[in-house]
């Protein structure tokens, strides 16, 4: 009854509304956020012209190019490249025009300076993978037409740069050199092209840059053998280390002749130990060689010796040399002293000159500099300034001048790896609403603003008042949990390590932690961090104790690197603790019991799949002891195309082992047939997900129940070469075949193969259903296919009396053993879209019906209502059907551009999408990340169950007010008139 | 009612008797006109007052039953209503239902007001009452129908079935391909 009657209600708004996520154009920025970001910076190319704007090009880690506003840090333009289609290098031309060199030098692009927009592209086809450059000689012309260097592929390339024809073209991989280094001669038109023929042997090519005619070439051998690390020192010598890593090697080339020098490296720094490292750096007659994590920096006399100018802490960055005045050079080198950090300009040709030497306060969570690049400008005396561009450990970037930071931008937050949330602080009496809601005059005074917007008698004036007070309303940001569940914390961790927590009301970064054991040290080479988990939720001591996060991470990228485990108070952004090097861990389960501090039981497997329990103590122990026979795990092997499951055996036998260490048991597995089968794509429910009922109602009060189980396990296979990329596989070739699979006993519950259909799959798992979207080859278009598991067992669970008194084994505990009888639904529908990420919208009780939100290729996320993913759909739905809200079966699913939930944004670079319930149950939190990041609040059925923010009170209250004041006049009016008609 | 009552209570308050019974000898010579009956001037007071109670309950039952069968036309009247409205959930189906719900109870708990006015100790009042409450209980259970085919009783067993939580699971399981 009340199902029926909900479902009118919602039919009701929904048909006042096709959908309920649309907004008006002054909604915009009220409950969502979007945030822009560029990624670590790894080249960045100065345009300081004395007019105009200052501006700093940059190319990022996450291929974006971006110009940068100098003075404010603010992105001009920004383009983002694809995913594979990483950045070589960056440089200026004509003044006008940034050329990009990217795909391993398969691509060179301008853009034009002021906007961004791309003049040309040309595709260079090389023959084989090589090193890549980018060159952008000033003085090299033909016929007044710039030319562009670019090697990629083992060819070198000369393209025009006003429309990118490609001039001429010398092809080196075919006398199979390995081009190290491709110089221009200064002051002429010749180029020179280095490298090795094999290990021994130096070739060096002196290029015409007109035409491409080789004019001198030149052999050479040293018998020690050749590094691939090399460096052009001057414009005449290049520095190589030797195989052994132990001998530096100079090549002289001056005028075509080779002369070949060799140098033990511990005669210049003296001991040393471990690797060597020639520093990719352009500082004029200078080298930096990076040994036993020191820097030393080398000069080469005019005579070609070789001379250790200074020796600096590896953590210290230098930059590339800046010729700012006629033949003078400047370099920057930063270094950290204490918590400060050093930054000092030194003239190239003399390193005893300081130019400058500024010490700037940078925030300690920002960890150790990266990378620096300067800049100078002519100070109103006349002498020489600089400006440095600083890169962060956590991948931010510092604009400082004269000792200050100018500006700062987290571009850390560019590269997520994960994303948790927490509930903020309960509101205590110290922080009392009226403090941040100003004083009743200002809130009345809103209100009247509100009004007047309301009855259409505000002035454009106070329409901008309005809507700056909407947009920077205080309520959303305030630091205290809400009723509604709409402010909490976003517990993101990024790819340089660091931790932030930002608010989700306006996005702002509450506190940022650089995790201290995911930091470089002895122990621990390349760490890298991998997940972000809720450790710890308080409830019952929600007032006095902060919810805590897991952080796991490894030593190494290899996945049986020791792991490193990091405990984070969530409120405070400090370490509580951490444990590690550890085990290896290759798979994190959260366990559904908590121990009585509330620290929910974590089991993590290692590569030999035993599992570790965490917390470490008794009590949890005995939790897990109790419940340990009901613990199962599996593991998916997409390289053997296997999933094994296991279950608890007892503890660990071997030597270095503890009580909190478990061996596994196997049970059971599935094995895919390796020649036509590859995994491709696999979902399982949230584990957090709630489900409101089992049953389904169909029309004529039919029933069917609902197969809901968390132990379930989509995958997608597909045949080998129907795997890769659209266009690798005919669609005679291609199959995908998906499956269900019970993680506990291993029993397939479904198997559809679709033919002529291939990768990539993306799926999403939730309550009883699998959506999942690929690629239909005959069709030549995306599909996407639902799939909905009904349980057979439970449907003669019919007969009313027997419910009414409760006779039924509905809410049983359900054991996986029990072999539930499935009986499974599927359809399938054309999609328009290519997919990045689909994910499903969660709501607080599971009753609001749902919204699967789908990044599209185009970098938006797109709403799209269940009902149309419907396998009941058919083409004439009957009138109950209709009632229901079946949706007549239509060959394709609608896009429609009101869902767009981005609206006129993009989230660029969109990796992944997490929705997150709000306390209010029609309301789900979305998060959607990549380059950028973008926060919405989505009502998937619309806000039935409160008001909008943008209600007006006033207006209520001036109504109820009339209504008083009209029944009190006619009251009054009405014994006027009665008293008249006694008297007559 | 009550102006029915006083018709019938008071209804003669005087009378002029224009035979006079005592002169009847004087009177014998002349025939009796044709058609007349002596015997009726026979009659006594207690017999014609007798004759007036009697029509009294005569019409005071026969008014009962009218009452009683009220109802059913109330009913025809709502069952034309009903079908009109149709099946569908919306305001104008849902008041008439209510209302068809709602007026039988209201006819039923006044069901000893709306006799009050025939009660009287020789009227028999039993066989009118239960035909006006079968008929009201009828009106009820049209109600209860109409109720019913606008799904909105709880008669299926999705109605019970749809706020039960999904079953908890005795296993538990986790996993998934290795982090990286």
């Amino acid at each position: 009854m009340a199902a029926r009657v909900l479902s009118f209600y919602l039919l009701l708004f929904l048909s006042i509304a096709q959908l309920g996520v649309s907004l008006y154009e002054d909604q915009v920025g009220l409950m969502d956020w979007h945030q822009r970001y560029i990624g670590k910076v790894k080249h960045a190319v100065f345009h300081t012209q004395r007019s105009g704007r200052k501006r700093v090009m940059v190319s990022t880690e996450q291929n974006v190019i971006a110009s940068l506003d100098l003075r404010h840090g603010d992105i001009f333009w920004r383009r983002v490249l694809g995913a594979n289609d990483s950045v070589d290098g960056i440089e200026l031309a004509l003044g006008k025009y940034v050329i990009s060199l990217s795909s391993a030098g398969g691509t060179l692009r301008a853009w034009n300076l002021p906007d961004g927009q791309m003049v040309w592209e040309t595709s260079l086809q090389g023959s084989k993978p090589s090193k890549a450059f980018l060159l952008v000689p000033t003085n090299l012309k033909v016929d007044k037409d710039n030319l562009v260097l670019a090697f990629g592929g083992g060819c070198l390339v000369a393209v025009s740069s006003i429309d990118g024809e490609m001039l001429w073209k010398k092809d080196f991989a075919a006398e199979s050199l390995e081009v190290q280094q491709v110089v221009q001669s200064p002051g002429s038109d010749v180029i020179y092209v280095l490298g090795f023929v094999g290990s021994t042997q130096f070739d060096i090519y002196q290029i015409n840059g007109k035409n491409g005619e080789v004019i001198h070439h030149e052999t050479s051998n040293y018998a020690g053998g050749f590094s691939r690390n090399t460096l052009i020192v001057s414009d005449d010598m290049l520095v190589a280390l030797d195989v052994t890593g132990s001998i530096l090697i100079t090549v002289n080339f001056q005028g075509g002749k080779v002369r070949i020098d060799v140098k033990p490296i511990s005669d210049l720094v003296g001991y040393y130990s471990g690797q060597v490292e020639l520093l990719a750096l352009r500082l004029g007659r200078m080298f930096a060689l990076k040994a036993h994590q020191h820097i030393a920096l080398i000069s080469v006399t005019n005579e070609g010796k070789l001379e250790v100018a200074e020796k600096v802490n590896s953590a210290a960055a230098i930059s590339d040399a800046l010729p700012f005045s006629e033949g003078q050079l400047a370099v920057a080198r930063v270094h950290h002293e204490d918590n400060k950090v050093q930054l000092t300009v030194k003239l190239g040709n003399d390193w005893s000159t300081n130019l400058l030497d500024e010490t700037v306060k940078i925030d300690g969570q920002r960890g150790l500099v990266q990378k620096v690049f300067i800049n100078n400008y002519i100070r109103t005396d006349r002498s020489h300034g600089f400006r440095a561009l600083v890169v962060m450990e956590d991948h931010s970037l510092l604009l400082v001048q004269q000792g200050e930071i100018v500006w700062t931008r987290e571009d850390g937050l560019a590269s997520v790896l994960d994303v948790t949330t927490t509930e903020l602080p309960v509101e205590k009496d110290g922080v009392s609403v009226s403090k941040v809601e100003q004083n009743l005059f200002d809130w009345l005074k809103g209100h009247v603003l509100k009004l007047k917007g309301t009855l259409m008698l505000a002035t454009p004036d106070d329409m901008v008042a309005i809507q700056a007070m909407r947009l920077k309303s205080s309520e959303k940001s305030k630091m205290t949990r809400d009723h509604n569940g709409f402010r909490k914390l976003l517990i993101v961790l990024t790819q340089a390590r660091k931790l932030y927590a930002l608010h989700t009301g306006d996005g702002r970064i509450i506190w940022s932690l650089l995790i201290g054991s995911l930091r470089k040290s002895d122990a621990c080479g390349h760490p890298v961090g991998l997940r972000v988990y809720p450790w710890q939720v308080p409830h019952h001591h929600a007032m006095d104790e902060n919810p805590s996060v897991l952080v796991v991470g490894r030593c190494q990228l290899s996945q049986d690197a020791p792991g490193i485990l990091s405990f984070v108070d969530a409120y405070t952004g400090s370490e509580i603790e951490s444990s590690g090097p550890v085990h290896d861990v290759l798979q994190v389960i959260p366990l559904p019991f908590t121990d009585s501090t509330e620290q929910r039981l974590h089991l993590l497997i290692d590569t030999k799949q035993r599992g570790h329990l965490y917390p470490r103590s008794r009590e949890a122990l005995g939790i897990f002891q109790q419940k340990s026979s009901n613990i199962y795990w599996y593991s998916i092997e997409t390289g053997n195309g296997i999933i094994r499951g296991y279950a608890i055996k007892g503890s660990c036998i071997h030597e270095d082992s503890d009580d909190f260490c478990f061996e596994p048991r196997d049970l059971w597995s599935v094995v895919f047939p390796g020649e036509s089968e590859k995994i491709i794509s696999t979902a399982t429910p949230k584990l957090n997900e709630v489900v409101h009922t089992q049953a389904k109602v169909m029309a004529e009060q039919d029933l069917m129940y609902k197969y809901i189980s968390k132990n379930l396990l989509f995958v997608a296979t597909a045949s080998p070469k129907a795997s890769h990329g659209i266009g690798s596989a005919t669609p005679e070739e291609a199959s995908l075949v998906v499956y269900l699979i019970d993680t506990v006993t291993g029993r397939v519950f479904y198997r559809m193969t679709h033919q002529g259909c291939q990768a990539p799959v993306h799926a999403v798992f939730s309550e009883n259903w699998v959506i999942y979207h690929y690629f239909n080859l005959r069709a030549h278009r995306y599909e996407m296919s639902v799939i909905e598991i009904y349980d057979q067992s439970r449907a003669d669970n019919k007969d009313v009396l027997k419910l009414v008194v409760g006779k039924h084994n509905l809410t049983v505990p359900t054991s996986s053993y029990s072999r539930p009888e499935i009986v499974a639904k599927s359809q399938s529908y054309f999609f328009t879209h290519s997919v990045k990420a689909i994910t499903v919208t969660l709501t607080a009780k599971g009753i609001t019906s749902k919204q699967l939100l789908i990044g599209t290729i185009g970098d938006q996320v797109l709403a799209l209502d269940k009902r149309y993913l419907d396998p009941r759909r058919s083409l004439n739905p009957s009138q109950a059907e209709k009632e229901e809200g079946v949706i007549p079966l239509t060959d394709s699913l609608p896009v429609i551009p009101q869902s767009y939930l981005t609206h006129a944004l993009k989230v660029e670079g969109l990796r992944d999408v997490i929705t997150v319930p709000a306390k209010l149950e029609s309301t789900t939190l979305v998060f959607a990340y990549g380059v950028d990041l973008f926060f919405t609040r989505l009502a998937p059925s619309r806000t039935y169950d409160s008001l909008t923010e943008d209600f007006s009170y006033a207006l209520l209250l001036l109504t109820i007010v009339a209504l008083v004041a009209a029944i009190v006049v006619t009251w009054i009016w009405s014994e006027r008139k009665e008293l008249q008609e006694k008297w007559r | 009612m009550e102006k029915g009552k006083a018709v019938v209570g008071f209804g003669r308050r005087w009378a002029v008797e224009f035979t006079d019974s005592s002169a009847a000898l004087s009177a014998r010579d002349i025939p009796d006109p044709p058609g007349f009956s002596r015997a009726s001037q026979d009659q006594d007071d207690s017999s014609v007052s007798r004759q007036k109670k009697d029509a009294e309950v005569n019409w005071k039952t026969q008014k009962a039953w009218e009452v009683a069968q009220a109802p059913f036309k109330n009913l025809m009247m709502m069952g034309f209503m009903m079908w009109m409205a149709g099946s569908t959930v919306h305001l104008f189906s849902i008041g008439i239902t209510f209302s068809a719900l709602w007026q039988p109870i209201s006819a039923l708990q006044g069901v000893g007001k709306v006799f009050e006015p025939y009660k009287d100790g020789k009227v028999e009042l039993l066989g009118p009452k239960l035909l006006f409450i079968a008929l009201n209980l009828g009106g009820l259970a049209l109600g209860i129908w109409k109720l019913n085919t606008l799904g909105l009783l709880p008669t299926n067993a999705s109605d019970w079935v749809s706020s039960l939580p999904p079953a908890q699971e005795v296993e538990y399981s986790g996993g998934g391909i290795p982090l990286y």
